[in-house]
């Protein structure tokens, strides 16, 4: 590898030909502020914040776009350079609502940061303020154009990870907005909800379309018995929410914390992800035998789903019927539990706390409904929930821990790892092989279709039978899978696909803020509480075998299918 | 499991509401004469759609993102970046008002303003008849006539506030004329 020798701030470092200035910079310790750069997209060298000052060179330089040379003297804080910054901060907040108190990113923003660290104490300038409404449209996901920088973070991750452009920079200069075609509602577009762009944001420009006054209106009302459940990803990500490091699993926390705020059971949507399981790996094994369509894709992501229902209806037969863990679950509270407690399911809530935007779009879905009820009637991101628990003032962090409640609040480390990309796959992996061959695998670590990789793929030997099998996470990775199967040249017989790069862990709901470290971290507490479980097969589960014998009967049931799987429907692109 | 009749409903989006105002027949022609297509193809492509319909119809945005499998907002963007496009048909008569230096100086701000107020529109767009449209131009060339404003392809040179109200004047005349004409033969 070719490398080059530089300076910066009178430091000589080295590094590979080819890197930025502030790869360089970030190497050698040195922290140059960013808004508009993003890790391993495209740079646009847009915002300007990253400027430094090179010697020989005319002007100032963008560092996030710069490559680096032989013998460059770079200095990052000079008195031109932070006048620089400082000017162009200002300039972006002399067009920005002053309304910081009341945002919704108060106090974790990224203008604000820098705002702080620029020591910014005026803002010199006055001019004409660009207005516009603010976007409620969609369940999920909330447009704020007026606290919008034009970073184009959002659009990039749109476009370039996610392939769905819903959004992009439109009209010019004083003009110019990040919106949908013909300033259309995001609702009609053929945004997914995946909610990458609000991980993305720098400020309250893009957020999720928030359940919170909704969920205090039923915890206070005393007819109504509010029941929540989490999803795997929330107990390794909220710990951040309240300053703990990347990485913590505070699955009791949480527990405690929900139950402490007023909700009547916390049950855990991992019950649920062993029963998709169960549901899927019967799917499979039903369809390998009555040829019936191949590859089957998993279903437990809704900003896939939404994704193949806009741009691969004509494979819409591909995807398992199974409906998503949540949706199980909400399914079974308003019917098996309600059931077996006397209580009316019209009186119950059920709040789903997930890593997820999407899922918010998805409860809305009519085709999920149970009994003529909806199965999950709010969603609240770990973002939300998080200011929840800082409303009711609670100490989160040193809460004592505390058990799911049951009927549905056990699971294996099966459904631990539905958080990672490759863990539906290995969950699923470790019962269809049961199911096939009657017999349990004596290793249940399939490590080939771990990691962050955007697409894996494994030959799997399950008895005397070999399958090919793939995952995807990020939609313009999955297009790749979907493109082979529409050419007819897909070699797999099982795909996991998850709208989020990386899976769950790095989902639309999660705290924002994350970078690939993150991601790794909570990726590795995830694999260590699948590690500490008792049971770590699905089908091994005895709330679910109990479930089954007293409710279900046999996995892919009529009654099964009616609570546990749905249908889907052909959407238009745009 | 999908049904059939979901499978139909695709057919029936495809040729969904867009598509009836506008015969994209013309827009599949030009995407052909472009093949194998590229992204890179984007901007010609608009050119010769816009050629064709004297503007970017709607419908025709989303046919040509599909075949370059290009978002429809993303080309949105490009066609509301540059000038050069328009996403409304123009009126029939097209004025233009000159607002190069020149012409700023002889007093087209207030030839604009007059007009704008005349047939209350602003620049950039066309009446609701669909009669007129008002655009503004950077520079004509024709600053040794200044203030200028182009109707079609004709100059109107040393314009004052006054002369604006008889130009719209003449222009709806000679329609009406035009039309009167046409019925009797």
């Amino acid at each position: 590898m070719p490398t080059v020798d530089l300076t910066i701030n009178g430091r000589e470092i080295t590094v590979e030909a080819g890197a930025t200035i502030l790869q360089a910079a970030r190497l050698a310790g040195f922290q140059i502020p960013t808004l508009c750069y993003l890790s391993g997209l495209s740079p646009t060298g847009a915002c300007r914040v990253c400027v430094v000052e090179v010697e020989g060179a005319r002007t100032l330089v963008p560092s996030c776009a710069f490559p680096v040379a032989d013998g460059m003297i770079v200095r990052t804080h000079t008195a031109r350079v932070r006048a620089a910054r400082t000017a162009i901060v200002q300039l972006l907040l002399a067009n920005h609502p002053q309304e910081c108190l009341t945002c919704v990113r108060n106090g974790d923003c990224e203008l604000q940061t820098l705002t702080r660290e620029l020591n910014i104490r005026e803002i010199p300038f006055q001019g004409e303020r660009r207005l516009a409404p603010v976007d409620s449209s969609s369940p999920a996901i909330e447009r704020d154009p007026e606290k919008c920088i034009l970073c184009g973070r959002c659009v990039r991750v749109c476009q370039e990870i996610q392939n769905v452009g819903a959004i992009s920079f439109t009209k010019r200069g004083f003009q110019s907005e990040v919106a949908p075609a013909y300033d259309r509602q995001l609702d009609i577009t053929s945004c997914v909800n995946c909610g990458q762009c609000i991980i993305q944001c720098p400020t309250g420009a893009l957020r999720e379309h928030s359940s919170v006054r909704r969920v205090w209106e039923w915890l206070q009302d005393p007819n109504m018995h509010v029941v929540a459940q989490t999803a795997p990803a929330v107990r390794v990500g909220i710990g951040e929410m309240f300053g703990a490091a990347p990485g913590g699993i505070y699955t009791g926390q949480l527990v405690t914390a929900l139950s402490n705020i007023g909700f009547d059971r916390v049950f855990d949507t991992n019950f649920a992800a062993d029963l998709t399981i169960v549901e899927e790996a019967t799917e499979l094994v039903r369809r390998v035998k009555n040829n019936e369509p191949l590859p089957m894709i998993t279903s437990c992501s809704p900003g896939w789903i939404k994704y193949c229902e806009h741009y691969y209806p004509d494979l819409i037969p591909h995807l398992s019927t199974c409906r998503s863990p949540h949706e199980m679950l909400g399914a079974l509270i308003k019917s098996y539990y309600a059931e077996q407690y006397g209580i009316f399911p019209g009186n119950i809530a059920v709040v789903s706390i997930m890593p997820c935007t999407a899922k918010k779009f998805e409860t809305e879905r009519p085709e999920l409904e149970t009994n003529g009820f909806p199965s999950v009637d709010a969603v609240l991101t770990v973002r939300e929930v998080a200011r929840m628990i800082k409303t009711a003032g609670i100490d989160f962090l040193n809460l004592p821990p505390r058990d799911f409640d049951n009927p549905l609040g056990t699971s294996t480390g099966a459904a631990d790892i539905f958080a990672s990309t490759g863990g539906v796959m290995e969950a699923a992996l470790r019962t269809a092989a049961f199911y096939l061959t009657g017999k349990e695998l004596a290793n249940v670590d399939f490590r080939d279709v771990r990691g962050l990789r955007g697409i894996k793929e494994a030959r799997i030997k399950i008895g005397d039978m070999e399958v090919n099998v793939a995952v995807a996470s990020g939609l313009a990775n999955a297009k790749v899978l979907m493109d082979q199967i529409r050419k007819g040249e897909s070699p797999y017989t099982f795909i996991e696909i998850m709208g989020c790069p990386g899976g769950c862990i790095n989902g639309g709901g999660m705290p924002q803020g994350s970078n690939v470290e993150t991601v790794r971290a909570r990726m590795r507490a995830i694999y260590t509480i699948d590690q500490t479980k008792v049971y770590r097969r699905s089908h091994q589960n005895p709330a679910i075998r109990k479930l089954y014998e007293e409710y279900l009967g046999e996995p892919g049931s009529e009654r099964a299918h009616h609570l546990l799987h749905t249908t889907y429907m052909a959407r238009e692109r745009s | 499991m999908i049904s059939t009749t979901e499978f139909a409903s695709i057919a029936r989006l495809d040729n969904g509401h867009k598509n009836r105002e506008v015969d994209l027949a013309a827009v599949d022609e030009i995407l052909d004469s472009y093949r194998p297509l590229a992204p890179h193809a984007l901007i010609p492509i608009l050119q010769d759609v816009q050629e064709h319909y004297g503007f970017l119809p709607e419908a025709a945005l989303d046919r040509i993102g599909r075949a370059l499998d290009i978002s429809t907002t993303r080309i949105f963007g490009v066609a509301t970046f540059y000038n050069q496009f328009r996403l409304h048909p123009l009126g029939k008569h097209v004025i233009r008002i000159c607002r190069g230096t020149a012409c700023h100086v002889k007093g087209s701000a207030a030839l604009l303003d007059t007009l704008e107020m005349e047939l209350n529109i602003k620049a950039g767009s066309t009446t609701k008849d669909g009669l007129f449209s008002i655009e503004t131009v950077a520079c004509i060339g024709a600053c040794s006539i200044a203030p200028v404003a182009m109707v079609g392809d004709k100059f109107h040179g040393r314009l004052t506030v006054k002369d604006i109200p008889r130009l719209v004047k003449s222009l709806k005349r000679e329609d009406a004329k035009g039309a009167a004409e046409k019925a009797v033969a």
